[in-house]
């Protein structure tokens, strides 16, 4: 018989002691990779862990992003912490288990069949052995690579697995109790603000340090390696105020601004860029068959999370010691080494909660900048925590894009071809090699900087991620242009492509159907035979009560979109009902899911609504502002929805116990932003293919009809 | 020249030293009072997430000089309630799950509350007017605000924060 094949995050991680250990009596530790990044995946491995070890939630405590303890999960990105490291999380959970009733078998004499646990204790045939994990612990070896062996839990038989559990770590927050890493305090910790390099190759020309001296009204001092300066000291009043000064009074050379030219998703055609094809070339003569082209575009994004990135570090006796909130610990310790020129194993890395990041923020430069303090400070703990400008201006951006739709029709009007050309920078630009953390580019002989890739097509891919329309249509391609320099540094925001691609896809199906005279909804159906797909369009029409053939106009209207992210992972539909007249007025957003099975299902409401909001946040509001440099730097330049402006959310989950899961964190993302896109036009009986849809391009269109 | 500033905490007198009068009362909370539910957003009066009640009016503190606050008395999210005696709001945030990151959550708590106080029966629109000084990037806003609903019946019920202000 042929060994099971094990879930690759414990391939990559077999010792089973990095999952699971039984630290004192009744008390189970758990580890996982996968980070809390406010989406409550905390939560769902306990209760994964719960049901596959048989012992009570409350017995776990969980360690999660930890180079010394956890497992290397890579980065907890993609909406594949549930879909990949919860089913790993399962199998070593589960081969953890099926140690413990061979030893336990072995210890009472009878067949491990005989045996069952029940929140920790073994039970023979239903009645206690006086044999638990923890009175056997000592004599299982959990140093042990994992089988895949353990007999994983039926969906029957879950207890904890499909309940909504509360989240964890939310009465913290709501006690206000020290929950995030800018709360942390160490014994003797200084406070440092970094005076940012403007660019990669600026350097220092003068640095006028009284006057900054003066400003923090409380003594601070400089730190300087090469072109970094960090200003430190012990009162963060004083760091604060001399670092706001720092920008009036530290001057740069080779300092390049990007343009407000630069702002717009049309800039990136026609400039240099790595171009390929994914599929069959675009057939030459298209034989008579009616054609559709369109152009959709959307402007750089940011994360802007709400808490600014912070980062500690220490460097103590040959070891640095770092605290973050990063994605990813093991890749950002492979990048510090790199940059510091210190062994991995000198260096140990934390992940400490931040707030919600949605992607590749500014957690990982502000821990290289702790640490570059910390390594010109030794035995001294460094605070960094970042200025709200400091976030808004260096986070790394979800890249402008530009999608160019051209379809083939046949008779009946549904699409037999289809080519999705796509210009992009990179929705990738994690440290990985150590070259492009900020911090580390102000160094004397940085590492050079690493050219810009995307995320291969295997994981999902970048700028082409949900690029392919999931629909029944015989010939499909991606053309991609990866743009080899963007104005900033762009890198991966929740659903990298896949906003943009889905409100390209949606929003054209909705004008093919409109050509067709068919009713979008029943246009979908008509070209897909996907079951899970058919199934959640029309669930979400039949909640949302939507009528073929409702006429829009008088600024009301109504559109539906799908998609199922990455064309691998969760489905959603989306019902979008808005009001029109100068501004957008979202009313009501209706949801039909297909996750597969879900661990926690309020827990995975809570994401695809929280992936409904914010779409529309960066549908109807968000574009990073270029002028003479990043002009978004504030929450007053660079809005984002507010209370008063978020619709009624109805979520219904479909198909929740028989399927493998599915992540859901970004599935909903597209669907919304095309819904919106396709309410604006049943409502205004003119579309808007740019994003956002501002005011200006409001009035635009309706003065065009 | 260090000046000393004395003001009411959660309902305690504290007494604080300090060389800054201009220091920000958020900054004397985390860093000299050591109480750190009360959370920095954008140090600019624009987030919210270091919301605070001022002798009952809540007001961002991140830029807020302490000597201006001498005399008064602050209530922090630590003020309304503990797990083991939750105020309404707080039980109602948890029983709604009213949150993803959390980091906005002590602000908006705060806001909600000097709602309530003058307003015991919001609509949603009032509740929804009354936290547009406070943002939440995860989209945790209905959520939020049905927490706010569900607590304001249950205030209207007679049920009580457990610890007095």
């Amino acid at each position: 018989m042929n060994a099971p094949v094990l879930p690759g995050p414990l391939a990559d991680n077999p010792s089973l002691d990095r999952w699971v250990t039984f630290p004192a009596p009744g008390k189970v530790t758990v580890g996982t990779g996968r980070v809390e990044l406010g989406q409550g995946v905390l939560t769902a491995m306990t209760q994964i862990a719960a049901d596959e070890l048989d012992v009570a939630m409350e017995r776990i405590t969980i360690r999660s992003g930890d180079t010394e303890f956890t497992p290397n999960e890579g980065y907890t990105a993609g909406s594949q912490s549930i879909q990949f490291g919860g089913v790993a999380m399962r199998q070593a959970c589960a081969d953890v288990r099926g140690l413990f009733i061979e030893r336990a078998a072995r210890v009472l004499g009878c067949k491990p069949s005989e045996l069952d646990i029940r929140d920790g204790n073994i039970l023979r045939n239903g009645t206690p052995t006086g044999q638990d994990y923890w009175t056997l612990a000592g004599a299982v070896d959990l140093s042990a690579k994992a089988t895949g062996s353990g007999r994983r839990k039926a969906a029957a038989d879950f207890a904890a697995i499909g309940q909504s559990s509360a989240r964890l770590d939310l009465p913290a927050k709501i006690f206000g109790k020290p929950a995030f890493i800018h709360d942390m305090v160490l014994d003797g910790m200084v406070h440092a603000r970094v005076v940012r390099q403007p660019n990669r190759g600026a350097a220092i020309a003068a640095i006028d340090e009284q006057a900054i001296k003066r400003a923090a009204k409380a003594p601070v001092e400089f730190v300087r390696n090469g072109n970094f300066l960090a200003i430190v000291g012990n009162d963060e009043t004083a760091v604060d105020l001399a670092g706001a000064a720092a920008a009036n009074h530290v001057t740069w050379q080779h300092v390049e601004t990007p343009t407000s030219l630069q702002a717009e998703a049309s800039w990136l055609i026609q400039r240099p860029a790595v171009d390929r094809i994914i599929g069959a070339p675009e057939p030459a003569d298209p034989q008579g068959r009616a054609r559709f082209e369109a152009t959709y575009t959307r402007g750089h994004l940011a994360h802007a999370s709400i808490s600014p990135s912070c980062g500690l570090a220490v460097y103590r006796d040959g070891h640095l010691t770092v605290w973050t909130h990063c994605q990813g610990v093991f890749p950002l310790r492979a990048a510090l080494a790199r940059t510091l020129g210190l062994d991995a194993s000198a260096i140990t890395v934390h992940h400490v909660q931040g707030s919600g990041c949605y992607g590749h923020n500014g957690a990982d430069d502000a821990a290289a900048d702790a640490a570059i303090v910390a390594m010109k400070m030794p035995g001294v703990p460094i605070r960094v925590r970042w200025r709200r400008e400091e976030e808004f201006v260096y986070e790394p951006k979800s890249p402008a894009m530009v999608v160019k739709v051209r379809a083939l029709l046949d008779e009946a009007g549904k699409p037999s071809d289809w080519t999705a050309e796509i210009w992009s920078g990179t929705h990738n630009y994690r440290p990985g090699a150590g070259g492009n953390l900020l911090g580390g580019q102000a160094l004397p002989n940085p590492l050079p900087e690493p050219p810009p890739g995307d995320v291969p097509e295997a994981n999902g891919g970048g700028a082409t991620r949900n690029a392919e329309p999931l629909y029944d249509i015989a010939g499909k391609r991606i053309i991609h242009h990866l743009v080899m320099e963007t104005p900033v540094r762009t890198s991966a925001l929740r659903g990298l492509g896949a906003m943009p691609n889905v409100f390209a896809i949606e929003c054209a199906i909705d004008e093919l159907a409109e050509r067709a005279g068919q009713d979008p909804v029943q246009y979908r159906l008509s070209i897909t035979a996907d079951r899970r797909a058919r199934t959640v369009i029309e669930k979400v029409a039949a909640m949302a009560g939507w009528k073929a053939g409702e006429l829009g106009g008088a600024g009301r209207g109504r559109g539906i979109a799908f998609a199922r992210y990455k064309n691998r992972a969760a489905y959603a539909a989306v019902v979008v009902e808005l009001d029109v007249d100068e501004t957008i007025r979202l009313r009501h957003v209706w949801c039909a899911s297909d996750a597969g099975l879900v661990v926690n299902p309020d827990g995975a409401i809570n994401q695809l609504e929280g992936g409904i909001i914010q779409s529309a946040s960066w549908v109807l509001k968000e574009q990073v502002r270029f002028d003479n440099g990043v002009s978004s730097f504030d929450w007053e330049t660079y809005p984002v929805l507010k209370f008063s402006e978020v619709p009624e959310i109805d979520i219904e989950l479909v198909n929740t116990k028989d399927e493998p899961p599915l992540g859901v964190g970004e599935a909903t993302a597209g669907p919304t932003a095309a819904a919106i896109g396709n309410a604006v036009s049943h409502a205004l009986g003119a579309r808007i293919r740019d994003l956002p849809m501002t005011r200006e391009r409001i009035m635009a269109t309706l003065l065009k009809e | 020249m260090t000046k000393k500033f004395e003001f009411s905490l959660n309902g305690k007198p504290v007494s604080i030293s300090l060389d800054n009068e201009e220091t920000p009362l958020l900054n004397v909370l985390r860093n000299d009072l050591g109480v750190m539910g009360t959370r920095y957003g954008c140090g600019l009066d624009q987030c919210g997430c270091c919301m605070v009640l001022i002798d009952g009016a809540p007001e961002k503190c991140c830029t807020k000089p302490v000597w201006s606050v001498a005399g008064k008395g602050v209530t922090t999210v630590e003020g309304l309630g503990t797990p083991e005696r939750p105020h309404p709001l707080q039980q109602a945030f948890i029983e709604e799950q009213a949150g993803q990151c959390g980091y906005c959550l002590a602000g908006i708590l705060i806001a909600a509350k000097a709602l309530l106080e003058r307003n015991a029966s919001p609509t949603r629109l009032e509740i929804a007017q009354a936290l547009d000084g406070n943002i939440c990037r995860c989209g945790a806003h209905n959520r939020i605000m049905r927490a706010v609903e569900k607590a304001a019946a249950r205030m209207r019920e007679g049920v009580r924060p457990g610890i007095p202000q």
